[in-house]
C-alpha cells in the first residue's frame, strides 16, 4: 500500500462499493418482503459494475479516497491496491453466483407477504458483501475494526437461519469465539496507536519499528484474526457453523466471510508492519496452514455427511492461504515483500472462494434432491443429478490445482518462490496437499457414480438455476488459469506434456490412496493395513474433538499468540 | 490525595471484576458486572473522558446491565452446566497471568514523551465549528466510523430479529408487559418519561460544544421507552411495522445522504462545507437520534415473540 | 507513577481476569459477562493512552476517546446479539451448553 495522501479521481468508487450494499440492506429491509430479493438483484448487478470498473482503475493506479477530506492520521483513507480490487472483484462475482443460486431456496412463500428467513438471507447477504468490500479497501485499523465486526455480526445469523438448536448453538460458539478474536485485535490497534498515534497502515509501514510493542501487537491481532478464520487449529468454530446452515448461507460463510479475516492479516504482515516479521514467525504460520491440509483433509475422509465433509475441506482450504507467508518472506531484506508468493496466494483465495461456493452448493442440491447428505448413500445420485455432480467434480478438480485452474497456477507461483527462496519442504507441501484434496473428492465421486442398491427416489426437484449457478462458479474456478494472461510467460505449458502429466497422475493415485486408507467406509475392501489406517483416521477424529472443545481452542489461541511473539522477538537480529 | 482515590478505584474495580468472573451465582455476577460499570465512569471521569464516562454510564453500564438483568432471569430455570476441570482452570490462570504480564510490559514500553493528535486535533477544530473535540472526531475527522457504528447496531437489531420463530414473524419482540397499574413500577413509568425526555434532548443538544451527544442522549431516551414498555403502558412495536422500519434506516440513510451532498458542496464523500459545518452536524445528529434511540431500546427485548392482532 | 500509568496496568489487570474468564467459564452467559469485563479492560487501556496523550489544551488526546465511545457502542451490539443467542437456544434447545453433543451413529 502506498502512502499517497490525496483522493485519485476515480477513488469514489471505493465509497460506492462499500456503502452501496449497505444502503441496499437498509432499503430492503423497509421495502421487506419478496422486495428484499429485488433490491439485492438490482444491488449485485450495480455492484458487479463497481467491482469491474475499480478493477479497471486499479490497473492504471492504486486509488485512494480521503473520506471527509481529511488526511490520515486525523482522517480515515480508503485504499485500493491490486489485492483489494482483485478480492472485491471476486466477492462479487460470487455474491452474484449464490443470489442467483439462492432465488429459489430464499423466495418468499407464495402464501404470505413476508417470511423471516428469506427476508434475512437477503439482508444478510448484503451485510456480509459491504462488509467484505470495506474490509479490503479501509486503510485504517479501527475502522477495520468496526469492518470485522459488521462482517461477523452479519455472518453468525446466517449460519442459524433454519432455527434449529444445533444451529443456534453453533451460531453462539462462532460469535463467542470470535468476539474474543475481536477484542485481542483491538487490543492490538490500542498499543499501535500509544506507540505511533496513528492507525493508518500506510504511516505504520514507515513508522513501525520491531520491539516489544510491535512483537506483542503482531502476534495478539495475527491469532485474533486467526480465530476469526478458523485456521487450524482454531477451528472450534466452523465444522458445525458451515455444515448446518443452508447452503447458499454456507456458500458465503465459507468461500467469503473466512476471507475477510484472512485478508487482513495479509495486509498486517505485508503491509502494516513487513519488518517485524520474522523467518521463524512466518515459518509458524505457514506450518499452522500445512497442519490445516493435513488434517482437514484427513478429518473430511471421515465424515459420515456430505456437508460436513465440504465443511472440512474448508479447513484445509484456509491451510492453503497461508503457505504464502513463509514463502513471501525476503531472507535478506529481513522482511515480507509483495511479489510472486503474494499473488499465488491471492490466487488460491480467488480459486477457493469460486470453487468452494460451487461444491457447497451442489452438496446442498443433493441434500435437498435425496433428503439426506449420508455420504455412504450417494449412489445413483450421479445419474440423478448430472449438472450438480460435474459442478462437484469441477470445484473438487479445480480445488486440487489441475491445469488449468486457479489454484494449479497459484501452486506454480508458489513452487517458484519456494524454489527461488531456497525453501524447499514447501514445496513437499504444495505437492502432497493437492493428493490430500484429491482423496476427498475422488471418495466422493467413488460413492456418487455408484449403483444405487434400489432406484433412487427423489424428495424434490432441483430447480436448473440453482445447478447452473453451482457448475458456472466450479468452472469459473477451473478456467481462473487464463488471468495468466497477464502474468510472466512460461507458467503455463501443455497439460499432457509429461512434466505436466505425471504430477497429475501422481496426485489422483495419491488421492486413491488415502481415500481407501482412511474413509470411514472401505472404499476397495477389508484387510490388516486398512484396519491400521483407519484407526489412524480415528485418531485424528478424537484429536479434532478434543481440540474444538471451547477450553482447548481457547488456550490454543493464547499459546499461538506467545509463540509468535516469542518468534517475532528472537527471530529479529539484535 | 487524589492518587489515593484512583489507587482505591483501581482496587475495587479490579475486585468486582475478579467477582464477575469468579462468582458462583449467575445474578450476583450481573450485580457485580453493574457496579463493575459505573465505578468504570468513575475511572473516565479521572481520565478525564467526560464523554466516555457519560458513554459508559449510559450504554456500558446501563443498557447492557439492563440486557444482562434480562437475561440471567430468563435462564434462571435452565439446567446447570458442568464446570471446567481444575487442569483448565489451571492452564486458563497462567494463560491470563502470563497475558496480564506481557500487557503490562507493553503498558511501560509505551514512549516517552506520548505520541498524541491532540494537537493536529486542536489545529483543525475550528473548520469543524463544533467546540467539543471528541464530536470533531466522531461526526468530521472520523465520521465514517460513526455511519459504520449506526450500521453495526442496525447488523445487530436485524441479527437479533432473525432469530424469532417463523410463526411470530413478524410480531412483537419481548413478553407482553402487565404491570398493576397502580404498582410503583406504572407510576415510575409516568412520572418519569417527561424529565427523561428533557435530560435526554438536552445531553444531546449540548454535545456539540460540550460532552453529551447523541448517543447518551439517545441512550437516555431509549431507556424511557423501555420503562413503559416495562410497565405495560406502551407496547414495542412489531417488526413488520413500515415506519418502524423507516424509521430504523432514517438515520443511517440520512447520514450517507448529508455525506453526497458534502462530496457535491466541499469536494468529498462526509465532509462539511465551510461556514456551514456546524450546522451540517448538527442535522446529522438530529437525524441519527431517533434510529439510535430505536435500536437501543430495541434491542433488549430481542427477537419477535408473539404475533398479537 | 502517572494516573494514566496506573490505570493503564489497571486494564491489563482487567483484560487479564476477563480473559480468565471466557477461558475457564463454561456457562456462556458468562462467557458474555467475561467479554465485557476485558473489552472494558481494552477501553480502559485506550482511556489511558489518551490521557498520556493529553496536550493541547485537551486532558486528554480526543482521538482515542473518540474511538473508545465507538468500542462501547460495537461492544454493546456484540453483547445484545449474543444474549438474543442465548436466550433463544435456551428456548429452542431447552440448555444453553457450548459443548456439542455426541454425534448421532447413523453408519
Amino acid at each position: 500500500m502506498t502512502a499517497v495522501a490525496m483522493t485519485t479521481p476515480q477513488g469514489w468508487l471505493l465509497v460506492a462499493a462499500v456503502l452501496l450494499p449497505f444502503i441496499g440492506m437498509m432499503v430492503g429491509l423497509v421495502a421487506g418482503g419478496r422486495h428484499a430479493a429485488r433490491v439485492a438483484a438490482v444491488v449485485i448487478i450495480a455492484g458487479l459494475a463497481i467491482a469491474a470498473v475499480t478493477v479497471r482503475a486499479v490497473l492504471d493506479a492504486p486509488q485512494v479516497y480521503l473520506l471527509g477530506g481529511w488526511a490520515p492520521p486525523l482522517g480515515v483513507a480508503l485504499r485500493a491496491d491490486g489485492l483489494a480490487a482483485a478480492m472485491m472483484a471476486v466477492v462479487a462475482v460470487v455474491i452474484a453466483g449464490i443470489a442467483l443460486y439462492a432465488r429459489r431456496d430464499f423466495a418468499t412463500p407464495p402464501c404470505s407477504a413476508e417470511a423471516r428467513a428469506p427476508l434475512a438471507f437477503w439482508l444478510l447477504l448484503l451485510a456480509v458483501w459491504g462488509s467484505l468490500n470495506l474490509v479490503f479497501v479501509s486503510g485504517d485499523l479501527f475502522t477495520l475494526y468496526v469492518g470485522l465486526e459488521l462482517l461477523t455480526f452479519a455472518g453468525v445469523p446466517l449460519v442459524c437461519l433454519d432455527g434449529r438448536g444445533e444451529t443456534l448453538r453453533a451460531a453462539l460458539r462462532y460469535l463467542l469465539f470470535a468476539l474474543l478474536g475481536s477484542l485481542l485485535y483491538l487490543l492490538g490497534a490500542v498499543l499501535v496507536y500509544g506507540a505511533y498515534a496513528t492507525l493508518d497502515i500506510a504511516m505504520l509501514a514507515q513508522l513501525v519499528q520491531p520491539g516489544v510493542l510491535s512483537w506483542t501487537v503482531l502476534a495478539l491481532m495475527t491469532v485474533g484474526l486467526l480465530a476469526k478464520t478458523a485456521l487450524f487449529p482454531l477451528h472450534i468454530w466452523l465444522p458445525p457453523a458451515h455444515a448446518g446452515a443452508p447452503a447458499a448461507a454456507s456458500a458465503v460463510l465459507s468461500a467469503l466471510v473466512v476471507k475477510g479475516s484472512w485478508f487482513l492479516v495479509v495486509r498486517l504482515w505485508f503491509d502494516a508492519m513487513p519488518a517485524v516479521v520474522t523467518f521463524s514467525a512466518a515459518q509458524l504460520l505457514g506450518g499452522l496452514g500445512a497442519a490445516a491440509i493435513v488434517f482437514g483433509s484427513i478429518v473430511a475422509l471421515r465424515q459420515k455427511r456430505l456437508k460436513l465433509l465440504v465443511a472440512y475441506s474448508t479447513i484445509a482450504q484456509i491451510g492453503y492461504l497461508f503457505l504464502m507467508f513463509p514463502l513471501a518472506f525476503d531472507v535478506a531484506a529481513g522482511t515480507m515483500l509483495h511479489g510472486g508468493a503474494l499473488t499465488g496466494g491471492l490466487l488460491q483465495a480467488a480459486s477457493h472462494a469460486t470453487a468452494k461456493a460451487g461444491m457447497f452448493m451442489a452438496a446442498g442440491l443433493i441434500y435437498a434432491a435425496l433428503g439426506h447428505d449420508r455420504i455412504a448413500d450417494l449412489g445413483g445420485v450421479a445419474r440423478a443429478l448430472p449438472v450438480t455432480v460435474l459442478a462437484f467434480a469441477v470445484a473438487g478438480l479445480a480445488l486440487m490445482g489441475v491445469l488449468p485452474s486457479g489454484a494449479y497456477l497459484a501452486k506454480k507461483l508458489l513452487l517458484d518462490a519456494a524454489a527461488s527462496g531456497g525453501q524447499w519442504w514447501w514445496t513437499a507441501v504444495l505437492q502432497g496437499g493437492a493428493a490430500f484434496t484429491a482423496g476427498y473428492v475422488v471418495l466422493v465421486l467413488t460413492r456418487a457414480l455408484r449403483a444405487p442398491p434400489v432406484p433412487l427416489q427423489l424428495a424434490t426437484k432441483v430447480s436448473r438455476l440453482s445447478e447452473f449457478a453451482a457448475l458456472g462458479l466450479a468452472l469459473l474456478s477451473m478456467l481462473l488459469g487464463f488471468a495468466a494472461a497477464g502474468l510472466p510467460a512460461g507458467l503455463i505449458s501443455n497439460p499432457l506434456a509429461p512434466k505436466e502429466l505425471l504430477p497429475t497422475l501422481l496426485v489422483v493415485a495419491g488421492g486413491f490412496a488415502l481415500a481407501a486408507a482412511l474413509a470411514r467406509r472401505p472404499l476397495f475392501g477389508d484387510g490388516p493395513w486398512r484396519r491400521l489406517t483407519a484407526a489412524a483416521g480415528t485418531g485424528f477424529e478424537n484429536a479434532d474433538a478434543l481440540l474444538r472443545r471451547w477450553p482447548t481452542a481457547s488456550l490454543a489461541l493464547i499459546i499461538f499468540a506467545a509463540a509468535f511473539g516469542w518468534l517475532l522477538h528472537t527471530g529479529t537480529p539484535a | 490525595m487524589m492518587m489515593l482515590f484512583d489507587v482505591g478505584l483501581v482496587v475495587v474495580l479490579l475486585g468486582l471484576a475478579a467477582w464477575v468472573v469468579l462468582a458462583r451465582n449467575a445474578f450476583a455476577a450481573v450485580a457485580a458486572f453493574i457496579a463493575y460499570g459505573l465505578l468504570l465512569t468513575l475511572a473516565w471521569l479521572q481520565l478525564h473522558g467526560i464523554d466516555i464516562a457519560l458513554t459508559e454510564a449510559a450504554i456500558g453500564g446501563g443498557l447492557t446491565g439492563a440486557l444482562l438483568i434480562g437475561a440471567v432471569t430468563r435462564l434462571g430455570s435452565a439446567p446447570p452446566i458442568a464446570p471446567a476441570t481444575s487442569m483448565t482452570l489451571a492452564l486458563a490462570a497462567v494463560a491470563a497471568a502470563a497475558t496480564t504480564a506481557i500487557l503490562a510490559a507493553c503498558v511501560l514500553a509505551l514512549p516517552d514523551p506520548a505520541p498524541t493528535l491532540a494537537p493536529l486535533v486542536a489545529d483543525n477544530i475550528a473548520a469543524t465549528g463544533v467546540g467539543n473535540a471528541i464530536t470533531a472526531v466522531l461526526l468530521s475527522f472520523r465520521s465514517m466510523d460513526t455511519l459504520l457504528e449506526a450500521i453495526v447496531l442496525l447488523f445487530a437489531l436485524a441479527g437479533a430479529w432473525s432469530l424469532g420463530a417463523d410463526s411470530a414473524w413478524p410480531g412483537r419482540p419481548g413478553f407482553a408487559q402487565s404491570a398493576p397499574p397502580n404498582g410503583i413500577l406504572a407510576y415510575l413509568a409516568r412520572i418519569l418519561p417527561p424529565i427523561g425526555l428533557v435530560i435526554g434532548i438536552y445531553i444531546f443538544w449540548t454535545g456539540a460544544d460540550n460532552p453529551g451527544g447523541k448517543f447518551q442522549g439517545a441512550t437516555i431516551l431509549a431507556a424511557m421507552w423501555l420503562l413503559t414498555m416495562a410497565a405495560g403502558l406502551t407496547d414495542a412495536p412489531r417488526v413488520g411495522s413500515r415506519w418502524l422500519r423507516a424509521a430504523l434506516v432514517a438515520g443511517p440513510l440520512g447520514f450517507i445522504a448529508a455525506g453526497v451532498l458534502g462530496s457535491v458542496s466541499a469536494g468529498a464523500f462526509l465532509a462539511l462545507p465551510a461556514g456551514h459545518a456546524k450546522p451540517m452536524i448538527l442535522a446529522i445528529e438530529i437525524a441519527l437520534m431517533p434510529t439510535l434511540t430505536l435500536i437501543l431500546a430495541l434491542l433488549i427485548p430481542g427477537p419477535p415473540q408473539r404475533v398479537t392482532s | 507513577m502517572t494516573d494514566a500509568l496506573l490505570y493503564g496496568l489497571a486494564a491489563c489487570g482487567l483484560i487479564g481476569l476477563g480473559l480468565y474468564g471466557l477461558i475457564a467459564n463454561p456457562a456462556p452467559l458468562r462467557k458474555i459477562l467475561a467479554f465485557n469485563i476485558m473489552g472494558g479492560g481494552v477501553f480502559l487501556l485506550a482511556g489511558a493512552i489518551a490521557r498520556r496523550g493529553a496536550g493541547a489544551g485537551f486532558g486528554g488526546d480526543p482521538v482515542p476517546q473518540a474511538l473508545l465511545i465507538t468500542g462501547i457502542v460495537v461492544a454493546f451490539s456484540a453483547t445484545a446479539l449474543a444474549v438474543a443467542l442465548v436466550l433463544r437456544l435456551n428456548a429452542v434447545a431447552g440448555d444453553t451448553t457450548l459443548a456439542e453433543p455426541p454425534p448421532a451413529n447413523d453408519d
